[in-house]
């Protein structure tokens, strides 16, 4: 299980999570590893808190769905308060969230990285829709999951037809934007437990 | 020839009606295809001399829909009773209506389920007494013809068995349609529908239905007072509306092959 | 599409996909989740490649459709959750006692009823044996796997051509929409076993004397299909013996053929004490389970996997209890191919059920806290 990672992209219905789960589910296969991408399907994946997960490891997947995540991206508040109590190993789980849409409680103890993702991508790009490949481009640049090059071309071979570029485009900003480093008040918040 | 049909029954004559419109037709034998649902006249299938399809309750035309859609150069005569289309069936049968897809429906409508012993159907004219409704069913009859109109049928024609011949040119004429088209064949159950309803034998149901009926084409110079109680035969309408299988298999730029006849 | 390097694919999608490479180029159905996306992958491939796709008016009416391209000479399948899968019983009936070939890919959701449309379960085994009424054989597959569902497509369409019978392709939800990685091979038309074209002038389509091909209508050779008992030019009986013979002989075809339907996997330990006994989605947690204690432990354990339901793999299991003492069989219901493995085993073994029916899946922890307890 040591190579197994499990990531969580969350958000609203809406926000292109989903497509954003098999991009980086199929960058993960064309980087030949093993993947298993699931997603939520309830009445919540047209709104509220949707979820996708995706599991990447070099030995076979078995069980497919997320159990210990260590990787979660949040792009709402409702699906931050949701799903930031389901990591379990506290402090060692990446956890990115867009900063434009959550607004904490930022515990220490998560080392919490916020980013303007969604702001970025509707003042640099001047649309909000690609905020998701911003958001991928932001977890890659702090995981490494996916070599990054490879990353690329499969948002190109997956995104909407005419699309391709300007995704890619807003993919390299989510590396600019990780390479700025988060933002200034999150991440060294103390507040309290809800 | 052994069949299950009673003395006086008028399945044989639209049976033998569609038999001569297909002949007149002149289809090669191996294109036709004769599909029927469940009850008396759909056993009309196991006794003709084509591919035969006898079908389940209701649903020979979801059948014939799939076959006629994999092989439409195929010529399909579906037979169904009136419960059998217009009850469990209502929902194929207006659908196959919507899709105007090329099925030729004949429709034996004698008031009544008759292989289960004369329940009512939803062709039961108001206040005709059937096993489940002793006193005379309170519940209102489709009008086929209108029912398949309103659900975009472009071919509705009524014949009944006390007149074979126009009956067989009806069943001609919506073999030659290209579309969903409806004959309605009014037939005589004097077993399980006359008798209880004090209707006679076969031979006065049959003059029955001969004396209340008249054709179209003489019913246009009468007026409404004359044509009360009548019940009005031949084509009632008829438009062209491009076809479901020769339109998908336009779509996908696919050959139909064609066949000989009609 | 079909092609050789790995993509990431969806169970749903890699039916359709199995589907298409063994041949089926007629689908008919209805929308329902989880099995929509077979309709709507189907809905894209088909006319490109000559194939016939048409919603229809309701599950019934697609159950029929599929059963007239197939005697029309189409290779043809319906996908359809729990409550559409009831709906389409009847139908399913008359395919076997016609001996028309057809693929019927059942996508379990929580049931019974509406239930939780978008939960998985695995509470249809019972459906798919005994769904519609009589006595009547049936083959039941269920995929642990996204390649698995692809390859057990395939085998489902060739088989329901050879045997002239509805195969049941019993996915869950887990495997009808998780995606994954899979290899699929470039050449389909490998895939498409063909019956024998060989007809007798004298052309008996329900020879007594065994599998005959079915010809399609419209080639000149004429006979009735029917849903009643039939003689064997298909026309009706109801003659006592006639009626008994033609019963046997629609069970005799798939006892002859049994080895090749009948398909499991065993992992694990040669002489085990535990085994577990499971299918579909719940094999993942199983494999999980299993690997970390005999692979890495050396623990006396082992997984017998069962991708086909139906006929039931009861030499395959019997072998088993022969040597386990213990076979634990977790089903995402409330206790449905247990049952069957306890027929079976006929008290060599003990035999525990581990269900579970809240709408998720079973985990590997719950399968491991259970065969800890019957190691220990």
């Amino acid at each position: 299980m040591g190579n197994r990672q499990e990531i969580l992209l969350t958000g609203a219905g809406g926000q292109g999570l989903i497509l954003a789960s098999i991009i980086l589910a199929q960058a993960a296969v064309n980087d030949n590893k093993n993947v298993v991408q699931t997603q939520s399907y309830g009445p919540e994946a047209r709104g509220g808190a949707s979820m996708a997960g995706v599991i990447i490891d070099i030995d076979t997947i078995e069980y497919p769905k997320v159990v210990n995540p260590t990787v979660l991206l949040s792009m709402n508040q409702a699906s931050f308060n949701k799903y930031l109590p389901k990591i379990k190993r506290v402090g060692e789980c990446v956890v990115i969230v867009d900063s434009t849409l959550v607004s904490g409680p930022f515990r220490e103890e998560y080392k919490i990285r916020g980013y303007p993702i969604t702001r970025t991508a509707r003042e640099e790009v001047g649309k909000e829709v690609v905020a998701n490949m911003l958001a991928l481009g932001v977890l890659n640049a702090a995981t490494g999951l996916v070599e990054r090059k490879i990353f690329r071309d499969s948002i190109f071979e997956l995104a909407p037809k005419g699309s391709g570029e300007l995704n890619q485009k807003a993919f390299d900003l989510g590396y600019r934007l990780y390479e700025s480093g988060p933002g200034q008040h999150i991440g060294q918040s103390a507040q309290t437990p809800q | 020839m052994p069949h299950i049909w009673c003395p006086g029954c008028g399945n044989g004559i639209v049976t033998a009606a569609l038999v001569r419109a297909i002949e007149r037709a002149d289809y090669d034998q191996r294109d036709v295809v004769i599909v029927s649902g469940i009850g008396c006249s759909s056993r009309a299938a196991g006794y003709l001399n084509f591919n035969t399809l006898h079908t389940t309750h209701g649903r020979a035309l979801a059948f014939a829909t799939g076959l006629k859609m994999a092989r439409p150069e195929l010529k399909l005569f579906v037979i169904m009773g009136d419960g059998d289309c217009s009850a469990i069936g209502g929902n194929h049968f207006i659908h196959s209506a919507r899709r105007n897809i090329d099925l030729n429906a004949i429709v034996v409508n004698n008031h009544i389920y008759g292989m289960t012993g004369g329940q009512h159907s939803p062709l039961t004219p108001t206040g005709k007494k059937a096993t489940t409704a002793p006193r005379g069913t309170l519940e209102r009859e489709f009008n086929l013809l209108d029912l398949a109109r309103g659900a975009g049928a472009t071919f509705g024609a009524r014949g009944n068995a006390a007149q074979p011949r126009q009956l067989e040119q009806l069943i001609t004429r919506a073999a030659n349609h290209k579309g969903f088209s409806l004959v309605e064949a009014l037939s005589p159950c004097p077993i399980a529908y006359g008798r209880r309803n004090k209707l006679g034998g076969p031979v006065d149901m049959l003059k029955e239905l001969k004396e209340s009926s008249i054709s179209i084409e003489r019913a246009t110079s009468k007026e409404e007072t004359e044509l009360e109680g009548k019940t009005i035969t031949g084509v009632i309408y008829q438009d062209e509306v491009p076809e479901y299988a020769a339109e998908y298999y336009r779509s996908i730029g696919k050959e139909i092959p064609v066949k000989s006849g009609g | 599409m079909p092609e050789t390097k790995p993509v990431l694919m969806q169970g749903n999608e890699a039916c359709a996909e199995g589907a298409i490479s063994a041949g089926v180029r007629f689908y008919a159905g209805y929308p329902i989740t989880p099995s929509t996306e077979v309709a709507e992958r189907m809905a894209a491939r088909l006319p490109d490649i000559g194939g016939v796709f048409i919603q229809m008016e309701d599950e019934i009416a697609s159950m029929a459709a599929i059963i007239g391209a197939s005697i029309g000479g189409m290779r043809a399948i319906t996908a359809t959750s729990g409550p559409g899968f009831s709906l389409k019983q009847e139908n399913i009936g008359y395919a076997i006692m016609a001996e028309i070939p057809c693929v019927i890919v059942d996508v379990q959701r929580m049931g019974p009823s509406t239930g939780v449309p978008t939960a998985p379960s695995q509470g249809d085994v019972m459906q798919a044996r005994w769904g519609t009424h009589g006595d009547h054989p049936i083959i039941v597959f269920s995929p642990a796997s996204v390649y698995e569902t692809y390859y057990l497509t395939i085998a489902a369409v060739n088989l329901s051509q050879k045997l002239r019978q509805p195969v049941i392709l019993l996915l869950d939800e887990v495997i009808g929409h998780m995606r994954e990685k899979v290899t699929i091979p470039r050449d389909s038309r490998l895939m498409v076993e063909k019956s024998s074209d060989k007809v007798p002038a004298d052309y008996k389509p329900y020879d007594e004397k065994g599998l005959t091909p079915l010809v399609p209508f419209g080639f000149g050779h004429y006979y009735h299909v029917t849903g009643l008992f039939h003689d064997q030019y298909g026309f009706p009986t109801g003659d006592p013996p006639q009626v008994e013979r033609s019963l046997d002989r629609v069970h005799e075809k798939l006892e002859k053929y049994r080895d090749e339907v009948v398909l499991t996997n065993y992992i694990g330990h040669k002489e085990p004490r535990v085994v577990i006994v499971t299918y579909g989605c719940t094999v993942r947690s199983a494999r999980a389970v299993v690997k970390k204690a005999y692979w890495n432990n050396r623990e006396p354990v082992g997984l017998l996997s069962l991708q086909t339901l139906w006929p039931f793999p009861d030499k395959e299991v019997r072998e088993i209890a022969k040597k386990a003492d213990v076979i634990i069989v977790p089903e995402m219901n409330m206790g449905q191919i247990v049952s069957e493995v306890e027929r079976h085993v006929k008290g060599e073994a003990e035999v525990v059920p581990l269900n579970r029916y809240d709408g998720e899946m079973i985990s590997p922890d719950q399968i491991s806290d259970i065969m800890g307890r019957w190691l220990s």
